[in-house]
């Protein structure tokens, strides 16, 4: 059946939906958001790093870069939840676009290290942006019964969500299916199989015909926006938001392990990442240091990336492929 | 004679204070097969990057079809006809092997606007190989020679009019070499201009029209075979400039 | 006027003695990454596991942080190694090294720097030693006085010192030689009877090896937490690029470079601002001259 994944998808959004007005336990959806955001992050990390090659290691800037336009426009026009979303992406995408057209002609290393530098200097220019609260934070309050289209949405009688808990969760899950839709898309399209070209022999690809700067950029462009994406709701979710937590480490090493370890070839990878190890992580927090939680996301990545390179994806298909012949 | 299919005008290509190509001027006919020969580090290689596009040369035009593609990336000019293998093989390793071939089929044909069966000609290339039955391989299973014709097989799949073989039989054994000269005869049958870079002597006297020889970034002899072999230039390049020969 | 020239005399002094200690810190990547080509961005993160290594020597038996330094050098050798023998086996005898290789590095500094919060915890620390919280003060006129705190000067000197020794190992001996013949031509070292990946090993983990000296002229600069690790990855890669990759003096001229930057921004405008400053000049750098300023090509590709 041709659109059989588009189906899936819409029936998810829709069960996604159901959950929100079923469940009572709000618990669920604030751990069940950061799962969701991380599956974005790990989704869009993968289209330029597990397609192309390029490896970015500062996901958090782009994240950042999101959360912090949202409260900019909050502040400035106090707009709602899904304008502060295509507000963060585009200009995160813008960032990416910026960021790929200084340093992609340059070897990849120098891409990635690139990226690291951004993340830092626009930590430094946020936490000295008193607009944004600078680095002590600022709180941001959720709009009082929010509209869309004249319809009440978050409203504890009359909306079509109890509270912004479920509201974010069923915005996140949206992003999240629409993320995976993107990137599955990608995959199967000239564009990915250009970048896996690229990936594979930059120069070889580019002398069989694929313009490889151009198809960069537009990865790089539709990665950061995707991050943008993921992080534009984070001050609405916190209700308080400071540098420390939107460049937070966590979502740079996340958005690398997550698909290193589910596997970067194929959608399915940073999708399985995500789920098991976000939600290992947001599980253990719970009698586990926060920081240990990390270390062990760590030594996940580096052994996984030593002995089993491709992934939870790539060691099942080679398991697969090997019993059948 | 028609005009040529590709002139390097006055070409030079300096690292540096390097000088790796040093105000080349040559033509290459079409349908022609051209040999490029010259010690190491002459500027052989240099030439064909300037060609391809890999490298931008600062001075001087390349006319590729009657058209100027001096500053055109490799790509554009991969699209406008000009295919090229390498000389250390660089597969798409994570692809098979008819998947390295989609790659230019899939770039360079739609770019041309042509609407054809992409899978169908790249399994006919590979069955002039002799590779046909390497077509789902992982290109990591393929051994030295099969990682060559790889190379020759998927620049074809950009349907060339100049095919560049940057010494596609180094480290072969002989009957080796035949087979891939063979395969170079083949194409050039079918009217694809070759220009064939080499060390194996035997190889590119056998196979060229004419053959150019630079030494040092500078065109040294150019010729027949027949011509070239009895220069007294080339002789010297190749002994080192020590002997008075 | 003359506050001024008192604040930027202040800086300039400041921002040299800081340039000879970021060449301390960056020396080991200059080798690492300029000359073997090992995108080691665990380095910094390398430093600060060498500062705690000194922290914990000085605050349990009152050693002097720099011999401190001298004693975990060893150690950290044999750390870079097993790192470069790890990495070797994994991902560069595969050719496999540009994703998975820098992933590795990233999770090696994750791990470091994790490893360290757990055991010393986010809290700044400091060592104790005779020159540190002095300053020898020249006075010019009435109202131009230049503080050289004696803590930078000493990491000045010990930097200096450890990075012409390196150059002159570099150029004057046989392996050192053949260091620098890896980054240009393995052919040649195996025609010469040298296996590369031997002199690579030993080459890494010299460059790691430095790592124990620079954290403890790290901790003896300022105090130190796990996290400023990643701080330092601008720094160092933006001095390494800018010396152009694997010159031993460029990575000396640009660390003051830098070091003198970083000291007037932090002089004008504050030194939160400092970051931002090595962070800029790398992308700049990266954007605009990627060949450095003094030496051979970044790699276009």
């Amino acid at each position: 059946m041709k659109y059989l994944f588009e189906i899936v998808c819409v029936l998810l959004i829709i069960g996604i939906f159901v959950l929100t007005q079923v469940v009572g336990n709000q618990f669920y959806f604030f751990i069940g958001f950061v799962i969701l955001q991380y599956m974005v992050l790990a989704t869009a990390w993968n289209i330029l790093g597990g397609y192309g090659g390029y490896v970015n290691f500062g996901s958090a800037g782009f994240l950042a870069t999101g959360a912090y336009t949202s409260v900019a426009l909050i502040n400035f026009l106090d707009i709602g939840l899904v304008e502060q979303i295509i507000a963060g992406g585009a200009i995160a995408g813008l960032l990416g676009f910026v960021t790929g057209y200084l340093t992609l002609r340059l070897r990849g290393v120098y891409f990635a290290i690139a990226t690291l530098a951004l993340a830092i200097i626009l930590e430094t220019v946020v936490a000295h942006w008193d607009y944004v609260g600078g680095a002590a934070g600022t709180s941001i309050l959720p709009k009082r019964k929010p509209e869309l289209f004249d319809i009440m949405v978050v409203d504890r009688k009359t909306g079509i969500f109890a509270n912004y808990k479920e509201f974010l969760f069923f915005l996140m899950g949206t992003v999240a299916i629409i993320s995976v839709w993107i990137a599955r898309y990608i995959e199967n399209s000239k564009l990915g199989r250009g970048l896996n070209a690229i990936k594979d022999s930059e120069e070889a690809a580019e002398c069989m015909g694929v313009p490889t700067l151009r198809l960069k950029l537009i990865a790089t462009t539709i990665s950061g926006a995707m991050m943008g994406v993921a992080g534009a709701p984070l001050a609405s979710y916190l209700t308080f938001i400071d540098p420390l937590s939107a460049f937070n480490l966590e979502y740079a090493v996340n958005a690398i392990a997550m698909p290193m370890i589910g596997g970067t070839v194929s959608w399915m990878g940073p999708v399985i990442g995500a789920l098991l190890l976000g939600t290992a992580q947001q599980v253990s927090s719970l009698w586990i240091q926060s920081e240990l939680n990390l270390l062990i996301v760590g030594v996940l990545l580096v052994i996984f990336v030593i002995i089993a390179p491709e992934g939870i994806v790539g060691w099942f298909r080679k398991s697969r492929k090997g019993s059948r012949g | 004679m028609s005009d040529p299919l590709l002139r390097i005008e006055g070409v030079s290509k300096h690292f540096g204070g390097f000088t790796a190509l040093n105000n080349v001027t040559t033509h290459v006919n079409p349908g022609e097969r051209f040999g490029l020969i010259g010690p190491n580090g002459s500027g052989k290689t240099t030439m064909i990057n300037c060609v391809s596009g890999l490298l931008r040369n600062e001075e001087g035009k390349i006319i590729f079809d009657g058209k100027d593609v001096t500053d055109l990336k490799p790509h554009k000019r991969t699209g406008a006809g000009i295919a090229r293998s390498f000389q250390i093989p660089r597969p798409f390793h994570t692809m098979s092997v008819i998947e390295n071939l989609m790659i230019p089929a899939e770039f360079v044909g739609h770019h041309r606007g042509e609407k054809t069966d992409d899978r169908a000609e790249a399994m006919e290339i590979l069955e002039t190989m002799g590779m046909a039955d390497k077509a789902e391989d992982p290109t990591t299973d393929l051994t030295q020679i099969e990682l060559r014709k790889l190379e020759l097989a998927r620049a074809m799949a950009a349907k060339p009019k100049l095919l560049i073989s940057d010494e596609a039989m180094a480290g072969l054994t002989g009957q080796e070499v035949d087979e891939v000269i063979d395969i170079l005869f083949k194409m050039n049958e079918r009217g694809i201009t070759i220009i064939m870079i080499e060390h194996i002597m035997r190889a590119v006297m056998r196979f060229s029209q004419r053959i150019i020889c630079l030494d040092a970034g500078q065109l040294i002899a150019e010729g027949t075979p027949e011509e070239i072999v009895k220069d007294k230039g080339v002789e010297r390049a190749y002994l080192g400039s020590t002997d008075d020969g | 006027m003359a506050i001024f020239i008192d604040l930027l005399l202040n800086a300039l002094v400041i921002g040299i003695l800081l340039g000879g200690f970021y060449a301390a810190l960056s020396i080991g990547l200059s080798i690492t990454f300029g000359l073997l080509d090992v995108v080691n961005i665990a380095h910094p993160t390398l430093l600060i596991l060498g500062a705690f290594i000194a922290f914990f020597l000085n605050s349990t038996w009152g050693i002097d942080p720099v011999l401190a330094g001298l004693i975990a050098t060893p150690l950290f050798f044999a750390i870079g190694w097993v790192i470069y023998q790890i990495y070797y086996n994994a991902f560069e005898k595969s050719g496999a090294e540009s994703l998975r290789g820098l992933a590795f590095f990233f999770g090696l500094l994750f791990i470091i720097e994790v490893g360290l919060i757990i055991q010393f915890g986010v809290d700044h620390r400091l060592v104790e030693a005779w020159y540190i919280g002095e300053s020898a003060n020249i006075v010019i006129g009435s109202e131009i006085d230049v503080a050289i705190p004696y803590r930078l000067l000493v990491a000045f000197v010990v930097a200096v010192a450890a990075t012409l020794a390196i150059q002159v190992y570099l150029t004057r001996t046989f392996f050192g030689r053949a260091v620098r013949a890896v980054a240009q031509d393995m052919m040649a070292l195996r025609l010469m009877g040298v296996d590369p990946i031997k002199v690579k090993r030993i080459a890494f983990a010299m460059g790691v090896a430095t790592a124990g000296i620079g954290g403890a002229l790290m901790i003896i600069v300022l105090p130190i937490e796990p996290s400023v690790g990643r701080l330092y990855i601008g720094n160092v890669f933006a001095i390494v690029v800018l010396g152009g990759l694997g010159s031993i003096s460029g990575t000396l001229l640009a660390a003051i470079i830098i070091g003198i930057a970083e000291s007037i921004v932090a002089t004008f405008f504050g030194p939160s601002w400092s970051p931002a400053v090595s962070f800029g000049i790398l992308l700049a750098v990266l954007a605009l001259r990627p060949e450095g300023l003094f030496g051979k090509t970044a790699g276009a590709h």
